[in-house]
């Protein structure tokens, strides 16, 4: 069964990695819905942020193939349930529109979503939060026709679970390289 | 404290001193404009006071890596080719492609234009690495001469550790002019690359559980076990549970041919009987092996039967084609001793020679015809027969790609390891010639001898400068039918006879091999077979038979595309 998966990479800080993770995807024709690449806490370390609708069979294999690069240090999958996850978006919306319909305003509150700035032209506004919560947002307001521009980030997460599953490997290699 | 002047070095001159610190002897390369400093340096290297190599000039880059191919995997050691950037290096990628399918260890070292060019679509400028990278163990690229030493020491380092495979390096011009002081490096540990996993116990133990209570074991033998140097880890294992074996294509040296527990080759063209019994073992131990689509045929339906074993030091190769039930992800020089130790000592005779009447019928049917005709013009499978007596299985065997292949590497004997060069994953026609010359470099005591097709003879023709030049020992035994032979064969069997372009006009060989000042002959007469054969072996240096094979001979027994190994035919349209 086909789910979304978000697949965590982590590589050494050398160039041409992405093309190289983002390849395993093309050759297995699984489409990347999201991507988000920033450092990681471990200096030096690389972190990719990928989602994904695959089987978990898929999962595994894409995990080994992204692993089976040599400068890639640990590729793992999860499912929501595994994760802490947030995504952020910025909508551009008119001000005069805004001024005029209540319903504007009332809309971007209710949906948590923060007003950065208000000019004579137009507010940006930001959101966080899922997917959902982020399109159900942007759908209410362009039903109202005043989104201008629509951002929305890849998906960030931090896992659950309670090890650090990263740092053990980097430290059981530590280890392997004295010893 | 900076070094003076005199202490510095070029980079070129780092590559040569990072090149030897690897034990490299030998270096098939083909100069051009972003490679002129190595060139240079490599004057000095190659001769006098300074030598550290011999450079092999090949015709053709594609020749230069399939050269290094040959050599690594006769002599087990990394194969080097050196090209220039742009097109040099582009005709390096179907040798890099082939060494990465077939887990061969090669570095290949390509001239770049400045790192102030790049970018700018400079002449001869390409992204070598942006191409490099999806076909290759790892590409890099070497962007100043400080880094020289590391990066090389970390090519080698990776194309022969764990599952060998090719290394690229983009070397651009600056770095190779540059003054470095050299220090060397050693790269033996690279923290996010784990070449040699570590034995699991617990699935050792699944393993040895799965096989003591196994009636039908069989036993499917890869290239890991070569390149991992088990053959005796594996003769052991094979023998306390008496487990017949099957070898792939790539993993026929890894099993004498004579022992009694092998059962033959697998896959679309290999034995009868052991395609079948995949099909009614109770266990199925594959050892280093990748479950190749050539060696399994239709998946839906292949081995359901059977529990899976997979021995193999790549995990990405654990349930990628075939399910394992246990796996155990480590060096089979490791794995398997572990396994043997939890093994019981077991008597499957039964099981064995119920292989027998299997090969008997493939005997008569296929095999007695293939290489003992008595009428009609000559077979493959008779040449090649007449050759493996001739070298009393001594000699290594290279093929091209084609029927030329199949029945070469069917026919061939392989009692020694190291003696087989094909190319098996990628099906490189024009790999026969180039990795023969390598081959008679990487094992210069040894017979070469280099089955092709005329189709395949020509895809790397120029080599024979390369053979002429330096009169590299190569047997070539042309088996010339006229025909783009394999492809034909599938047009007659499933594409209506429809030959579509598979008929080709040919040279006169004889006056091409006069150009290159190459001994000739050619066999048309089945009496002339066995001597013709002796006088090429008698023949110091390089030589071509060519032989005048039947033009629409089909290999057989054959799985067709697509189907059940339990399908196999061992004749048209069974
Ligand atoms: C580079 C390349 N191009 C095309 C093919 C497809 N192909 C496979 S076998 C074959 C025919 C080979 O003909 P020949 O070399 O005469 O060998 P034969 O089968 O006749 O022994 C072809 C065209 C290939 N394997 N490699
Ligand atoms: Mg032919």
């Amino acid at each position: 069964m086909e789910k979304l998966y978000t697949i965590l990479v982590f590589s050494e800080n050398i160039a041409g990695i992405l093309n190289q993770v983002t390849a395993v995807f093309t050759r297995r024709q699984v489409n990347i819905e999201s991507l988000n690449v920033s450092a990681s806490s471990t200096p030096g370390v690389h972190k990719y942020t990928i989602t994904c609708y695959c089987t978990e069979e898929m999962a595994k294999m894409l995990k080994a193939q992204i692993e089976k690069r040599i400068d890639v240090l640990q590729a793992r999958y999860y499912t929501d349930e595994e994760i802490f996850l947030q995504e952020t978006s910025l909508l551009k919306i008119s001000a005069p529109a805004m001024l005029e319909n209540s319903e504007v305003c009332r809309i971007v509150r209710h949906h948590g979503a923060r007003i950065v700035e208000v000019n004579p032209t137009y507010a940006a506004v930001e959101k966080t939060g899922t997917t959902e919560d982020i399109l159900s947002l942007y759908n209410a307001l362009n039903k109202l026709g005043v989104v201008r521009q629509f951002a929305r980030s890849g998906r960030i997460c931090i896992t659950r679970g309670t090890r650090e599953q990263l740092d053990d490997y980097l430290a059981e290699r530590e280890k392997e390289r004295h010893g | 404290m900076t070094p003076s002047n005199q202490e510095l070095i070029t980079g070129s001159e780092a590559l040569m001193l990072a090149l030897k610190a690897e034990g490299v002897e030998t270096i098939f390369g083909y100069p051009g404009g972003s490679i002129m400093p190595v060139y240079d340096a490599l004057y000095d290297y190659t001769r006098g006071e300074r030598k550290a190599f011999d450079h092999i000039l090949v015709r053709h880059e594609q020749g230069a890596t399939h050269a290094a191919e040959g050599y690594a995997r006769v002599s087990g050691r990394v194969g080097v080719a050196i090209v220039t950037s742009g097109p040099g290096a582009t005709n390096t990628l179907t040798g890099v492609a082939d060494a990465m399918i077939d887990s061969t260890p090669i570095v290949v070292i390509a001239g770049q234009v400045p790192i102030s060019a790049l970018g700018t679509d400079f002449f001869q400028e390409v992204d070598l690495v942006g191409v490099a990278q999806p076909i290759s163990k790892w590409s890099y690229q070497i962007r100043h001469a400080e880094d020289i030493a590391w990066a090389v020491s970390r090519a080698f380092y990776i194309a022969r550790s764990g599952r060998p495979g090719p290394v690229v390096l983009d070397f651009p011009k600056n770095a190779q002019t540059e003054r470095v002081e050299f220090k060397p490096a050693k790269v033996d540990f690279v923290r996010s690359y784990v070449p040699y996993p570590k034995v699991d116990d617990a699935a050792v133990r699944a393993a040895a559980e799965l096989i003591n209570h196994a009636k039908k074991p069989l036993a499917l033998v890869g290239q890991g076990v070569e390149l991992g140097g088990a053959q005796q880890e594996l003769l052991a294992f094979l023998e306390k549970a008496d487990i017949p074996a099957g070898r792939t294509m790539l993993g026929l040296c890894a099993l004498p041919s004579t022992h009694p527990l092998n059962v033959g080759m697998l896959g679309m063209h290999g034995n009868y009987a052991v395609n079948l019994k995949e099909q009614e073992c109770d266990v199925l131990i594959a050892i280093g092996m990748r479950f190749s689509d050539r060696v399994t045929g239709s998946l839906k339906t292949y081995a359901k039967q059977a529990k899976i074993i997979h021995l193999d030091i790549d995990k990405s190769e654990i349930n990628k084609n075939v399910k394992a039930d246990v796996a155990v992800v480590a060096d089979c020089k490791e794995s398997l001793p572990a396994i043997t130790a939890l093994l019981s000592k077991a008597d499957h005779s039964v099981w064995r020679e119920s292989f027998k009447p299997l090969d008997e019928m493939e005997r008569t049917k296929v095999i007695e015809p293939a290489i003992h005709p008595t009428e009609g013009p000559l077979l493959m499978g008779e040449v090649v027969n007449a050759v493996a007596e001739a070298t009393k299985g001594d000699a290594v065997l290279v093929t091209d790609v084609g029927q030329n292949q199949l029945f070469a590497t069917r026919y061939f004997r392989y009692p020694k390891t190291r003696s087989l060069c094909t190319s098996g994953g990628l099906g490189t026609m024009g790999y026969g010639m180039p990795a023969a010359i390598g081959a008679t470099f990487g094992a210069p005591d040894r017979t070469v001898c280099c089955f092709m097709g005329d189709g395949g003879f020509q895809m790397c023709i120029e080599e024979l400068g390369t053979i002429m030049e330096q009169q590299a020992p190569v047997k070539m035994i042309l088996l010339n039918n006229n025909y783009l032979g394999n492809v034909r064969q599938w047009q007659d069997m499933f594409w209506q006879r429809r030959k579509s372009f598979t008929r080709m006009m040919n040279p006169c060989y004889e006056l091409v091999a006069q150009g290159y000042g190459i001994p000739y002959e050619a066999v048309t007469d089945r009496k002339e077979l066995d001597g013709a054969v002796a006088k090429m072996l008698a023949t110091k240096g390089p030589y071509i038979l060519e032989c005048a094979i039947k033009e629409d001979d089909d290999v057989f027994p054959m799985t067709p595309p697509g189907m059940s190994v339990n399908e196999m035919q061992l004749e048209v349209g069974e």
